[in-house]
C-alpha cells in the first residue's frame, strides 16, 4: 500500500508539504475573510491564546492547529459574517474553528490522492495558551507564521505517520 | 473587504439569466423557503448571505445544526432548498441524505452539499444519495449562485 508521502508526489516529504500548507491557509483567507496574509519569516514565541484543532485520520493522520490571539480570532469572525467586531465577538470560537476545518480540508484535498484517503473531524477550540499539546506525530510539526492584521497567526500541521 | 465581492453580487441576479425566462425566474427566484444544515452557526450564516446575494429572495430560512435537527425540521414544514454540511456530529450529510429519501415533504427538493470534503469518493456517494449540487469550502458567492440557481429553475 501506497504511503501518504507517495501519494503526494512530487512533494514526496512532509516539509515538501508547506508550500500547500500555505497555499491553503492563504485561499481560505483570501476567500472567505477577503485578507491576503504577509508570511512571517520568524517564527513567534507568542503562540497565541486560541487554538483551533482539527484532527485528520485514515492514510494521513495527524493534527492541524491554528493559533491567535483572542482580538485577532474576533476580528476574523467580523470579517468572515462582513459585521462589526464587537458584534462577531461572541462568534469567535466557532469561527476560528470554522476556518482551521476549511484550511485541513484545503490542505488535504491539495496532496494528490489524499482527498478520498484522509479524513477530518469537527474542530475543537481551546482558549488559554498555558498547555502542552502532546500528539501521537513521529515528525516535527510543519509550521508557517502568517500575520493577520498585524498580529501572528500560526498554522502548524503534524503528521503521523 | 471578502464582503465587499459579496456586494457587487448584490443586485438583482435575474440580470444574467436569459430575457424569455426573466418572469419566470422572477417567480422562482421569490420567497424561497430554505433549510441550512451546517454545525458551524457562523457558516450557516455565510451560506444564507452567499444565497441572498445571488439574487434569490429567501422567504424564510430554517437552521439545523445535524442531521437529525434537519430532519426534525423538516417535519415541522416544507422547504423548496436545502444546503448541506456532510461532516457534521451526531447525524453527518450523508446519513442526513439518505433518511431524506423516506420524507414526502422533501421529494423534490434540491439539496446541495456544501462541505470542505471535497473528494470525489464523497461528491459521487452525495450525488448518489440524492445531492443535486456539491460546492467545496471555501466558497465564493458566485459559485453558491452557479450551483443554486440552476437548481431552483429546473423545480419549476
Amino acid at each position: 500500500m501506497k504511503t501518504a508521502n507517495e501519494f503526494a508526489l512530487p512533494n514526496a516529504t512532509p516539509e515538501g508539504w508547506l508550500p500547500l500548507l500555505e497555499l491553503a491557509v492563504r485561499e481560505v483567507f483570501e476567500i472567505m475573510l477577503g485578507c491576503k496574509l504577509e508570511l512571517q519569516s520568524e517564527p513567534t514565541l507568542n503562540s497565541g491564546e486560541i487554538t483551533a484543532m482539527v484532527g485528520l485520520a485514515g492514510q494521513l493522520c495527524g493534527l492541524l492547529t491554528l493559533r491567535c490571539g483572542t482580538q485577532s480570532a474576533a476580528l476574523m469572525a467580523g470579517k468572515m459574517l462582513g459585521m462589526d467586531v464587537k458584534q462577531a465577538d461572541g462568534q469567535m470560537w466557532d469561527a476560528l474553528g470554522e476556518i482551521a476545518n476549511m484550511v485541513a480540508g484545503n490542505f488535504k484535498n491539495k496532496l494528490t490522492g489524499m482527498g478520498d484517503k484522509c479524513m477530518l473531524s469537527v474542530p475543537t477550540v481551546i482558549t488559554g495558551s498555558d498547555y502542552n499539546c502532546r500528539s501521537m506525530a513521529d515528525t516535527g510539526p510543519l509550521e508557517l507564521t502568517f500575520v493577520f492584521e498585524g498580529a501572528p497567526l500560526v498554522v502548524a500541521v503534524e503528521i503521523h505517520s | 473587504m471578502a464582503w465587499l465581492g459579496f456586494a457587487k453580487l448584490a443586485r438583482p441576479a435575474l440580470c444574467s439569466l436569459p430575457a424569455a425566462s426573466g418572469h419566470v425566474a422572477a417567480e422562482i427566484m421569490d420567497n424561497v423557503r430554505a433549510l441550512i444544515v451546517d454545525d458551524s452557526s457562523v457558516m450557516r450564516k455565510i451560506v444564507e448571505r452567499s444565497i441572498r446575494q445571488a439574487g434569490i429572495n429567501l422567504a424564510e430560512v430554517k437552521e439545523a445544526a445535524n442531521g437529525a435537527e434537519g430532519l426534525g425540521v423538516l417535519k415541522d414544514g416544507a422547504v423548496d432548498l436545502i444546503l448541506c454540511d456532510i461532516n457534521m456530529p451526531v447525524m453527518d450529510g450523508i446519513e442526513f441524505l439518505r433518511q431524506l429519501q423516506s420524507v414526502d415533504s422533501a421529494k423534490g427538493v434540491p439539496v446541495v452539499m456544501i462541505t470542505t470534503e471535497g473528494s470525489e469518493s464523497h461528491v459521487v456517494q452525495a450525488l448518489s444519495m440524492g445531492a443535486r449540487g456539491y460546492i467545496r469550502k471555501p466558497f465564493t458567492p458566485e459559485q453558491v449562485k452557479e450551483h443554486v440557481v440552476p437548481l431552483l429553475e429546473g423545480k419549476k
